[in-house]
């Protein structure tokens, strides 16, 4: 039942990823390019889904638990850091470098697109770093303190 | 290449996604956030299966066959970058949106809707990132 669910929440996500055109990345890079052929589109697929959630989540919250789990997992890091600047400037580049990030890139391997593997077989390698060097940055007690929880 | 404008579709989308991010908040309690539900899927593995994150993920990658499916064709996306590109882009986004605990939807669509401060800055930074990126690659060099 729960991994049905998953499963559907996933088919949703990546549904409305096409229908909102956020799995063209020529779309998304004609949003991110305000001085040439800028297509304001992708600030309606934000306050969309921003507009859902928010009031959704507020619902869904007032439950003591989730319906399928035992407690609801909420990021618990709250102040801001040297790796909430570092981590999405780097992301940043990426993104406006192809135009792509990891939902629409994953829904694109679904349209059959070679170069969609090929991103997200180095996107996979660039979290596999993030996340050794994540491990060996926690276990250094002279680190900054690791934040519990990924988004 | 000009895109069309599509404000309609595009808050429909939209409109989705967030339901998609609710129901998976209301039933398994997790942010909808794409890279740490994909980059969770690789080692190493802590706590929980990855079941649920492997279905949610066959999901995503599914949608294009249901689209299809339900609307009879499927939009032609343009992938532009060529391939070094895509493995530096690839690696980037994987690393910075690991390092950074979101992306687009983990911060850009929960966070900002829990109206958390980290997701907020965040946001500003990866968006004002890619913009100053677009405009280098296709205006200046």
């Amino acid at each position: 039942m729960a991994i049905l669910l998953q499963f559907l929440t996933g088919l949703i996500f990546g549904l409305g990823l096409i229908v909102a055109g956020m799995a063209d990345p020529a779309k998304v890079l004609n949003f991110l390019d305000l001085t040439g052929t800028w297509d304001p589109s992708l600030a309606f697929v934000m306050a969309g889904a921003i507009a859902v959630t928010f009031f959704g989540f507020r619902l869904a919250l007032r439950r003591p638990q989730p319906i399928l789990a035992k407690r609801f997992h909420l990021p618990t890091a709250s102040g801001v850091d040297a790796r909430v600047v570092v981590g999405p400037a780097i992301f940043g580049i990426g993104w406006g470098l192809s135009g792509l990030c990891p939902g629409p890139a994953l829904t694109l391997l679904g349209f059959g697109l070679p170069s969609a593997f090929i991103f997200v077989a180095a996107m996979a390698a660039g979290m596999a770093i993030a996340r050794w060097r994540d491990g060996r940055q926690a276990a250094d007690v002279s680190g900054p303190q690791r934040a519990p929880h990924q988004t | 290449m000009a895109t069309e404008f599509t404000p309609i579709a595009s808050f429909l989308g939209g409109t989705m996604i967030g339901l998609s991010a609710v129901l998976l908040m209301l039933f398994a309690g997790r942010i909808a956030g794409i890279s740490g539900i994909a980059a969770r899927l690789l080692p190493p593995y802590g706590d929980s299966r990855p079941t649920g994150r492997l279905a949610f993920v066959a999901g995503l990658i599914l949608a294009p066959l249901a689209y299809a499916a339900v609307a009879g064709s499927l939009p032609a996306p343009t992938i532009a970058a060529s391939p070094s590109v895509l493995v530096v882009a690839g690696l980037l986004v994987g690393f910075g949106s690991v390092w950074g605990q979101g992306c687009t939807s983990g911060h850009g669509v929960c966070g900002l809707a829990r109206l958390s401060p980290r997701s907020m800055v965040a946001t500003a930074v990866f968006m004002a990132v890619a913009i100053i990126t677009v405009f280098l690659t296709r205006h200046i060099l």
